[in-house]
């Protein structure tokens, strides 16, 4: 790329709330590696939580506030493949259902300029090694939206194993969900721990020292068992790994 | 209830009452249960991957099967009336029922008039859906399962739990208890001291099922595919008992719903081709039965095809729900789904459990009853099923459109207090003035918790998450502040 590219940063409502270290890390993160960031601070959430329980009223004025707050920017760069993914490939079809065939199409152009941080790195910067140093042992969980709708592939990987001095351990039963899952957590929450408890217990056959994952929510939901269960494994986002230089040790 | 002194057949378990929440819980308690299921459905996923990981064309194939299906649902009208005329004009016998109730009624009269007072079966999903056994029953007829896992669950007074593996949550020492204590109640008995052996059992079921299928006067069986332009009946199976029943009664009644029809026998290649690989994991499923008609010292003289509805015209009217009535039940989307490894069948409370189940189900029977408005809910959205199913049903669009479907059905009697709480988000992400007002509240609760983790405490809902996981306590600054402050004048 010639020009520093402008971003919009999407920094997620639950990250922007509970995890701000995350959108932090990605701003350092895209300034150092050349990027112009703002923060439109209309901005706020992907209305999944809404979508996702059946509220699709609801969820409408998020797709309208999206919109508006994105509208002018060439590239939108959210840390999280489950927020991505449902402005991708739920708020098109939201303003559908509502019958705003303008903001359907607004909608999706502006989808289309979304894009997962690893996905923007990767594919608009063109780059997998950023610099960063992170001299531990790191295990990855690929959380389902990040690899099934927002369809970053291997991209998160590729930039994990670039990194300086880490140690990638692979995770059995890598692709099973976690079971977070949105309302599906309070609504069926035997089922989920179920499944959060099972993918904790992979994630300590690893030995790792970290746990790492692009979407908060999956990490909050694994890391509160495991936390609960005394392990010394810690949670990061891929971004808070990736922001980690060298010259900050 | 039917008094158990004058029965023919073993009673069979009862479906839970409770939605799914609840009906789970015993399930994720029996640790011998989740064994049995991770181990069961680990396996038949990765013979499933392996076995469409051969196939260089697969993706062509799952996107030609399901034009084929929605091409079928798209002039059902037409696929059925030539499939009506071809069997017709090859023998058979076609009847038409609006619901499960009529389908059973036809059966029934067909064996009074046929004079039989039981029949073999083939394992059908169909006839578990419009409980055809304890109709057979209440007649006086004994309807006899004669699919290993169907004779299992029969015979256990049980449910099945599985679309494929109906005894899937049993193991082989359940199973040599059944068939020990009960095959001889109803027919010839499980050899003296036979062990948990996989192969004394299934002989033990061979005898036990010979003696049936010899004496069998009809037959009833599902179908996997009605072959609109010639006519023909295709059965799939894997035991070989399904051949039995197919060629030694005299009359075979099949029950099919109106989705199964292809257009062209062309079509079939596709579906043969996915379907075992996706199922069993097989390259190519053992029993290949195709029938087109009556023919003369051959097999079944009398040919009845009862084409069922039961709900699958209201799916087909709704252009987001249809795509459900592209299944060809091979079960992959229970085999790769998380939730169902861990709840099992029965949970989900019918005949259809699952992913499948999920959506399926409530869009055949309605939302009337609680549990059918929980079942959309029943899955964290994950995706897994979307990528095996062989018909490409999109399952999480369809949970999602099930889901919004629910809310309406619940909000149109009343306004709920979910609903309050949903509205107030909706405000709340109206636009970020609105969001950054809720952050001050949060903003303070990460003050009085300070870098503390926060345990478990008895808030509502909040508790059923905080029951088993820890949350860090919610930082005193914002990602928004953060920005004010380091960032001043960055903001558009």
């Amino acid at each position: 790329m010639t020009a520093a590219p402008h971003v919009a940063i999407f920094a997620t409502c639950i990250a922007d709330t509970m995890k701000p270290s995350i959108p932090v890390a990605t701003v350092h993160l895209l300034e150092r590696l050349g990027c112009r960031v703002s923060y439109p601070d209309r901005q706020t959430c992907c209305g999944q939580i809404m979508t996702n329980t059946g509220y699709f009223d609801e969820a409408i004025p998020t797709v309208r506030n999206y919109v508006e707050s994105f509208g002018d920017y060439d590239y939108i760069v959210g840390p999280s493949g489950s927020c991505v993914g449902s402005v991708r490939h739920q708020h098109e079809m939201l303003a559908r259902e509502a019958g705003d065939e303008g903001l359907a199409k607004e909608a999706a152009a502006v989808a289309g300029r979304t894009y997962e941080l690893s996905e923007f790195i990767v594919d608009v910067l063109g780059l997998t090694d950023v610099g960063a140093y992170f001299p531990h042992r790191v295990t990855y969980h690929p959380t389902c939206h990040s690899v099934r709708v927002a369809h970053v592939g291997d991209r998160p990987i590729r930039l994990l194993t670039a990194v300086k001095g880490i140690e990638y351990v692979e995770l059995p039963k890598s692709e099973q969900c976690c079971g977070f899952g949105g309302t599906f957590s309070i609504k069926n929450p035997d089922v989920s721990i179920a499944m959060a408890t099972d993918k904790a217990a992979n994630v300590k056959s690893t030995n790792a020292e970290y746990l790492v994952m692009g979407d908060y929510a999956c990490l909050m939901n694994v890391g509160g068992i495991l936390h609960r269960e005394g392990s010394p494994i810690k949670t990061i986002h891929l971004a808070e790994i990736l922001e980690h230089t060298e010259k900050e040790q | 209830m039917t008094d158990t002194t004058t029965r023919r057949t073993p009673e069979p378990g009862t479906w839970t009452d409770k939605p799914f929440p609840l009906a789970v819980k015993p399930a994720l308690a029996n640790t011998q249960q989740r064994d049995n299921l991770r181990h069961a459905t680990t396996t038949i996923r990765e013979k499933r991957a392996v076995r469409a990981s051969e196939v260089p064309n697969w993706e062509e194939l799952r996107t030609a099967a399901e034009h084929i299906k929605d091409r079928v649902g798209r002039h059902l009208d037409t696929y059925l009336v030539q499939a009506e005329e071809a069997m017709k004009a090859a023998g058979i016998t076609v009847h038409w029922a609006r619901n499960g109730d009529e389908a059973n009624r036809i059966v029934a009269s067909i064996a009074t008039q046929k004079g039989v007072d039981e029949v073999v079966k083939i394992k059908s999903m169909v006839t578990q859906e419009t409980e055809l056994n304890e109709y057979l029953e209440s007649q006086g007829i004994a309807a006899w399962e004669t699919d290993l896992a169907e004779l299992i669950v029969q015979l256990g007074h049980d449910l099945p739990s599985h679309i494929l593996v109906p005894a899937i949550h049993r193991n082989r020492d359940e199973v040599q208890h059944i068939f020990t204590e009960e095959m001889g109640r109803y027919g010839t008995p499980a050899p003296e001291g036979i062990s948990n052996n996989p192969a004394e059992l299934t002989n033990a079921a061979r005898g036990h099922l010979r003696e049936k299928f010899l004496r069998a006067k009809m037959a009833v069986s599902g179908g996997n595919f009605i072959v609109a332009e010639t006519g023909t009946l295709v059965i799939v199976e894997s035991e070989g008992n399904g051949r039995m029943c197919l060629t030694l009664p005299e009359t075979l009644v099949s029950v099919v719903g109106i989705e199964k029809i292809l257009p062209t026998i062309e079509d079939l290649e596709v579906f043969l081709k996915l379907l075992p690989r996706s199922s069993t994991g097989e390259r190519m499923n053992p029993y290949t039965s195709m029938w087109t008609g009556v023919t003369p010292g051959d097999g079944p003289q009398d040919l009845h095809v009862i084409l069922l509805d039961n709900g699958r015209t209201n799916v087909l009217a709704d252009p987001q729900g249809r795509a459900a009535l592209r299944c060809i039940r091979c079960s992959a989307c229970l085999n790769i789904c998380p939730v169902y490894e861990r709840a099992g069948g029965h949970a989900y409370g019918n005949p259809y459990p699952g992913p499948i189940g999920a959506i399926l189900g409530p869009q055949l029977r309605g939302l009337e009853d609680p549990k059918d408005r929980a079942l959309p809910f029943a899955s964290s959205l994950c995706g897994a099923c979307n990528e095996v199913c062989p018909v490409k049903i999109p399952f999480t669009d369809i949970l999602v459109h099930m889901r919004h479907k629910v809310v309406e059905y619940k909000t149109s009697k009343h306004p709920t207090g979910e609903q309050a709480l949903m509205k107030s988000a909706g405000w709340l992400m109206e636009r970020g003035s609105h969001l950054a007002t809720a952050q001050v509240a949060s903003k303070a609760a990460g003050r009085v918790f300070g870098t503390r983790w926060i345990g478990p405490m008895p808030i509502p809902l909040a508790s059923r998450w905080l029951r088993a996981r820890d949350v860090d306590a919610p930082p005193t600054e914002t990602f928004r502040m953060w920005w004010k402050k380091n960032r001043e004048g960055g903001a558009k």
